[in-house]
């Protein structure tokens, strides 16, 4: 089912959080809103929910518009940065909470809840916890928990704000490909906030980039990171090397990633840089090696795997050719951070 | 770390000197001028129709002023912590007033605002509501000086507990009554309980600011610390403390529900540390 969203604008007293903002999100798509803190994701996430109310705009879930409805009415599932687990509750009980809640003819029989909960509790792995409280468990279960919980009433659509940030990286990690698998076995719309770039290349359909309030880019992560629309964008995805300097058409600011920077003894090219090594530092299975340049004041920092650093047998002091073909410039007039 | 032996001592005696002299010796002596002459005479203190009548109205009292100011400080603590307006401050400073008056102002302001020559007491008179000089003045007032208890214990547990599980609960589809019942009240039940004993214990005792509204009307509108006041100034000293051995066994009461609250409410919190 998906989510449309239309003209939306929210201030917080003088602060534009959400500036005319339109989305669309189709349905079954897993979507990252992705962007610096401050940037307005969590609060369009939250108008969509019914936590805030926008000051004007609209949005559709499934195609009915659901701007002035009851918060129960919306029937979304939301899952919170912490969890925000029932800690009077067990597990079972929190997962159950959705189903109690329901009156009339909604209400299920007491069968149909136990094998509901049961049944989610196993999908996330947690059934072995069913009878413990949250605070008897790990941070990355109390959010297993809280996904099943937000899954347990059949939601037209799955939000969640930043999920895994409060997690150790590993467990983030862990949880990320646990939660991409999941979404290709049920196929719920899915509607992510993260600051984390490298969270949302991997786990997203689609990536919206978002800042000051309103949208600076969306298309799929390849599309998003090899083809940035701007500045902004460029800067914001990954690691950058950062040029300032002036053009035909006044300031201009140049990025390269540190990966694309290429490295070798000899010249290959008329535009190839001499520069020597400064400092060598070894990242996991990729070796980031620090540049001083001529006519460049700050460092410039590549990336190289550990094999070819170690064919291209440099130690720091060493002159070295440097390729900036991947530079890619902006002008600077629409630019800021 | 030791200190040395005389300074350990020392603070000891100093302790026990303090514990002895303020709070075993009136409590020994109030029974044993109680009890001076007899089973008898403390029991027929008790039963005598002022007496009772006292006990009555203290009850009564407590009885409203408790479950009222309960009912209040929820409602004011979930205004402070889950909403934020203009004012909040200022609020949250008004809520200590009773704190910060004297009790006996505090009954002068019932007494000026509600008293039979003021517009609103003739109005409420022409009624046929007597609201100073009677019940309930007594209970205004009662509610009034014990007010913050409760809403002082519930606004720190609500502001540490934040609103997400309201929203979650909201999310999940969950009415505002649902919600409250199910997952605010059972959060905040024991800050909740242990804030009315406080308000119990002091809605039983209150002397000054009922002393003002309720004119001394034996069999009437005195409450036990006031019949205890009177028939002391009466040198009706054995009568005086069998009545105040009452007041006594309350707070012990009181004290034993207390600690065992805070038993649980400790509990509770080292369940909470997520």
């Amino acid at each position: 089912m998906s989510i449309e969203v239309k003209n939306l604008t929210k201030t917080f007293g003088t602060y534009r959080a959400v500036n005319d903002l339109s989305l669309h999100v189709g349905s079954g798509e897993l979507m990252a809103l992705l962007g610096p803190s401050g940037c307005g994701k969590t609060t369009l996430l939250r108008i969509i929910a019914g936590l805030e109310t926008p000051d004007s705009g609209e949005v559709f879930l499934a195609g009915e518009n659901t701007t002035g409805l009851a918060i129960r009415e919306k029937k979304v599932g939301f899952v919170f940065q912490h969890y925000a687990l029932f800690r009077r509750m067990t597990v079972f009980e929190n997962v159950a909470f959705g189903l109690r809640v329901l009156r009339g003819k909604d209400k299920p029989s007491r069968q149909d809840i136990d094998d509901r909960v049961n049944h989610l509790l196993a999908m996330v792995q947690m059934d072995w916890a069913a009878k413990r409280l949250p605070s008897q468990l790990s941070g990355g279960q109390r959010q297993r928990v809280a996904l099943a919980r937000a899954l347990a009433t059949n939601p037209r659509v799955l939000l969640l704000d930043e999920p895994f940030s409060a997690l150790d990286a590993k467990v983030r990690l862990e949880l990320r490909r646990w939660l991409r698998k999941l979404h290709d076995e049920i196929h719920i719309t899915t509607l992510f906030v993260t600051h984390d770039q490298e969270e949302a290349l991997e786990l997203a359909d689609r990536i919206v980039v978002i800042n000051k309030g309103v949208i600076e880019q969306q298309g799929t992560p390849e599309a998003v990171y090899d083809n940035p629309a701007n500045a902004f964008v460029h800067n914001f995805l990954g690691n950058v090397n950062v040029f300032h300097r002036r053009g035909q058409s006044g300031n201009e600011v140049g990025f390269v990633r540190p990966h694309e920077v290429g490295l070798s003894r000899d010249r290959v090219k008329e535009s190839d840089l001499e520069g020597f090594i400064q400092d060598v530092r070894i990242r996991g299975p990729q070796v980031a090696v620090e540049l001083k340049c001529a006519g460049y004041d700050l460092p410039i920092e590549a990336e190289v795997a550990r094999e070819s650093f170690k064919a291209l047998g440099v130690v720091p002091g060493d002159r070295v050719f440097v390729s900036l073909d991947a530079l890619k410039t902006y002008s600077t007039e629409d630019y800021s951070i | 770390m030791k200190d040395p032996l005389w300074v350990r001592s020392g603070l000891i005696f100093l302790t026990v000197v303090f514990f002895v002299v303020f709070i075993f010796l009136p409590l020994v002596l109030v029974f044993a001028e109680a009890f001076k002459k007899g089973w008898e005479v403390y029991l027929a203190a008790w039963t005598e129709d002022a007496a009772l009548k006292a006990i009555e109205l203290t009850l009564i009292t407590t009885g409203i002023a408790v479950p009222l100011n309960a009912l209040f400080g929820i409602a004011a603590a979930w205004l402070i912590t889950k909403f934020s307006f203009r004012g909040k401050t200022f609020l949250v400073s008004l809520l200590d007033l009773p704190f910060a008056v004297s009790p006996v102002i505090a009954g002068l302001i019932f007494v000026l605002l509600l008293g039979s020559r003021t517009p609103l007491g003739s109005w409420l008179g022409t009624l046929g509501i007597k609201v100073i000089y009677s019940t309930p003045g007594i209970i205004l007032a009662t509610i009034f000086v014990t007010f913050p208890f409760v809403v002082r214990e519930l606004i720190p547990l609500m502001q540490a507990q934040g609103r997400e599980e309201e929203e979650a609960a909201l999310t999940l589809g969950a009415r505002g009554g649902q919600m409250f019942w199910r997952v605010t009240l059972p959060n905040i039940k024991w800050g909740l309980l242990y804030g009315m004993v406080l308000c119990n214990a002091r809605a039983l005792g209150e002397f000054g600011a009922v002393s003002v509204v309720s004119g001394h009307i034996r069999g009437e509108t005195n409450t036990i610390p006031l019949h205890v006041e009177i028939l002391y100034s009466e040198y009706n000293f054995t009568a005086s403390f069998a009545v105040a051995s009452i007041l006594v066994f309350l707070a012990l009461i009181t004290l034993v529900v207390k600690s065992l609250l805070e038993h649980q409410f400790a509990k509770q919190e080292r369940g909470d540390s997520f």
